[in-house]
């Protein structure tokens, strides 16, 4: 649990020395709790202290990260359970799950394809994080030839399911060396695959028929020596789903309850109709999941979802710019038209989608105006006649076209003076004020 | 180990609002509609009783659309011709409610006359049983010209008239008001823009009984996050007491996913985006679990597929999980 300024205080010499630089122990301590300076500022702080801040100040959600060769999966770390609280910061890892009872060439072609699966969203390159290989067939030796198959088909990280510590261990052979995620322990096989787990250096998912059997395990499994844990509450479906989400992000962020302080993972495969695993693991996208274990891969529905993944996890105190620049939409031809706007996201989208979804052809100049919206922007002079003349000869817009006509947002109609001043061989045209009636205006005013 | 859920203690509740009449009362329907309720954010069955599911809105048109995704007329067939079979098809895909969109004008271009726009509503209550919403074009004096003539025409029918927005909601909600319906009122994503207008509602002695609001949203990839933590602050704020966000909340997925191109586009798009037809249909339906799970109390939709995985799935969220 956090602790409060004076908490800390307490904990503080209590000198005033002001080395640290702030004029008293309790600013510091102040400071302190509100997490903008770092302890290691005060020269004079006991060890004793020390220890206790430390562990207050560990995150409620402990950080799991999973590793192979070239390639990190991080879960946790979560602070708060509404993403405009604060902001959610590790984006669920999620993993295509591949049977071991498969024939070797439809393992290979799954991996191979999810592998080299690659979307690109606003600039941003979408990848799905790794893979899971289940026993089914109950042999060793299969198991771990399919993690072998896997290994060649894909160099991502790795979670390796199965009950038998003797499957388990046969599996964790053919990767030494990774950090992979063991899955899992329960109640019977717990002390084996903990072995397991602090033997290779791997984290490990714990299973739980309820959440206090799941902490019992927990804590029997910690006490072995195993801290990097990842819980499987069950609950298959929506509901049980969000339920546990929920009271396991509750109690870990508002309680700071260790026994259950993990990421969760989720199986929305488990579910079978393919329609409803895309809902569901977009439930776990916005509901506190950790990782993530698909079984269908298409793109079609993992497009979908890292989309979704990428929206939730974006910080909501820095609204997402666009890169400036000039985007074309529906193909452009030089005599089709020019229309300006700013690089908020929101305002971006708003112009780029009723233009797209219209079907008529324009020149796109995204002018920065430092993730501002129209108005905003006009109104903190991040959006006014020099800047967007700016963006104009910087874009080299005048050798993309024949005609050169340049439509404002209706909003800041009133620059359309200043605009002919800076751009002599432009005509100004003052579009709409929303982007919702864009088509209209291009039909008819264009 | 005991472990005792952290449980929140709220003091407020969304209002319930019930949609169209029946004979009874005074109305055609031959079911009512009720939304709202909520005593805890969506689904915390754990917290408190979630008195009534979220439901489903079908849109259609009062004519064929002119500009919609292909896989919509694909999936519509001759059903789109006639707002009559369109209202028929959609109930019998699972719509619980319908939501008859006025288009700004006819096939040729004409600007739709308010005796057009009495005969597709009335056509469509007649043709179905549920509760009706109906929308205007969307531009200010046509939507008040529609309107107006729409709700004297089905006088208490109990419809949902829309949309108002802060520039456009005096005549609607004064009809509204005089023809014994209900309004819907659209901000966009802002939770203290969505106050106002309902502030500005109840200055008209409207009841709030009979107000959804519609705090808007962005499809998936194009600022569905604006929309579902707005959703979750509005929410919030009306079980913090709130009373003028303690209304329940209606969203339009169907409308804002067809827009996007993933949606609408099926043609010199990235190999990586896949099947055009399943893709779409994610789209909407990731776009509508998101915002379901943010609050939402009606969900408009447009494809009867996403139609049968949305009920799928709001029947498993309102169900009481054994373990919990």
């Amino acid at each position: 649990m956090a602790l409060t300024g004076i908490q800390i205080y307490k904990l503080l010499p209590q000198t005033n020395c002001k080395e640290c630089g702030f004029p008293t122990c309790l600013a510091f301590a102040m400071k302190l709790a509100a997490k903008q300076v770092e302890l290691s500022a005060c020269p004079y702080v006991s060890e004793e202290s020390k220890a206790q801040l430390a562990e207050s100040a560990a995150p409620p959600i402990r950080l799991i990260s999973l590793k192979s060769d070239g390639f990190e999966v991080k879960a946790g770390n979560e602070i708060v359970l509404y993403r405009h609280e604060k902001t959610f910061y590790n984006k669920p890892g999620v993993f295509i799950r591949v049977l071991d009872s498969d024939p070797v060439e439809v393992m290979q072609g799954k991996v191979a394809a999810a592998n080299s699966f690659k979307v690109n969203y606003v600039g941003i390159d979408l990848t799905v994080d790794g893979f899971a290989v289940a026993s089914v067939s109950g042999d060793p030796g299969v198991f771990a030839n399919a993690v072998s198959v896997v290994r060649k088909a894909s160099q991502r990280p790795l979670i390796l399911m199965s009950r038998s510590s003797e499957i388990m261990a046969a599996g964790l052979q053919s990767i030494d060396g990774e950090t992979p995620l063991i899955y899992g322990a329960d109640v019977d096989n717990w002390e084996a695959m903990a072995d397991l787990a602090k033997g290779h250096n791997a984290a490990l998912a714990v299973i739980g028929g309820d959440l206090e059997g799941l902490a019992d395990l927990t804590e029997k499994v910690k006490a072995k020596g195993v801290e990097d844990l990842v819980l499987d509450p069950g609950g298959r479906t929506f509901s049980p789903g969000l339920t546990y989400g929920t009271q396991i992000r509750r109690l870990s962020v508002k309680k700071n309850f260790r026994p259950l302080g993990y990421p969760v993972i989720a199986f929305p495969g488990d579910i079978g109709d393919a329609g409803l695993e895309a809902m569901l693991a977009a439930q776990a996208i916005a509901k506190y999941a950790g990782f993530i274990v698909l079984d269908h891969f298409t793109p079609e529905s993992i497009y979908p979802l890292l989309v979704l993944r990428q929206n939730i996890y974006t910080d909501p105190q820095k609204p997402i710019q666009v890169q400036p620049g000039v985007y074309e939409i529906n193909n452009p031809k030089p005599e089709d038209p020019v229309l300006v706007t700013t690089n908020f996201s929101i305002t971006y989208f708003s112009v780029a989608n009723e233009v797209e979804g219209s079907g008529l052809p324009a020149w796109l100049v995204v002018a920065d105006a430092e993730g501002m919206s129209v108005l905003t922007a006009w109104a903190a002079g991040k959006f006014d006649s020099e800047r967007i003349a700016k963006s104009v000869k910087g874009f080299n817009v005048a050798e993309k076209v024949t005609k050169k006509r340049l439509v404002i947002p209706g909003h800041v109609a009133v620059l359309s003076g200043e605009l002919e001043e800076e751009l002599p061989d432009w005509e100004i045209r003052v579009g709409p004020r929303e982007a919702v009636d864009l088509p209209a205006f291009m039909k008819q005013a264009l | 180990m005991p472990i005792e859920i952290p449980l929140d203690k709220w003091p407020g509740a969304v209002r319930t609002v019930t949609l169209g009449a029946t004979a009874a009362e005074g109305g055609t329907r031959t079911k009512t509609v009720t939304v709202g309720g909520e005593k805890a954010m969506p689904f915390l069955h754990f917290e408190s009783e979630m008195p009534y599911p979220p439901v489903i809105a079908v849109e259609i048109r009062d004519r064929r659309p002119d500009d919609w995704s292909p896989l919509l007329y694909k999936a519509w067939g001759e059903a789109i011709e006639d707002p009559a079979a369109w209202a028929k098809a959609a109930e019998e895909a699972g719509a619980e409610l319908i939501q008859l969109t006025i288009s700004l004008t006819d096939s040729n271009g004409v600007t739709t006359t308010p005796q057009a726009a009495v005969a597709a509503t009335k056509a469509v209550l007649e043709a179905t049983g549920l509760p009706l919403l109906v929308f205007g074009p969307g531009q200010a004096e046509v939507d008040n010209d529609l309107l107006v003539a729409v709700a004297e025409a089905a006088k208490g029918e109990r419809l949902v008239l829309g949309i108002c927005e802060d520039k456009n909601y005096r005549t609607i909600v004064a009809t509204a008001l005089a023809n014994g319906h209900l309004v819907t009122a659209r901000t966009p994503m802002d939770v203290n823009l969505a106050k106002q207008l309902n502030i500005l509602i109840n200055d008209m002695g409207f009841p709030m009984e009979r107000v959804l609001m519609d705090p808007t949203t962005g499809a998936l990839g194009y600022g569905i996050e604006y929309g579902f933590s707005a959703m979750e602050r509005l929410r919030l704020a009306a079980l913090q007491g709130d009373s003028m966000t303690q209304l329940p909340m209606i969203v339009t997925p169907g409308f804002e996913a067809w827009k996007a191109k993933e949606a609408k586009v099926g043609e010199g798009v990235p190999a990586a985006w896949g099947d055009w037809e399943q893709r779409a249909i994610h789209w909407e339906t990731l776009t509508t679990i998101t915002l379901l799970e943010s609050g939402a109390d009606i969900v408009v939709l447009r494809h009867p597929e996403s139609v049968r995985r949305v009920r799928a799935t709001v029947l498993d969220l309102m169900g009481v999980p054994q373990t919990a």
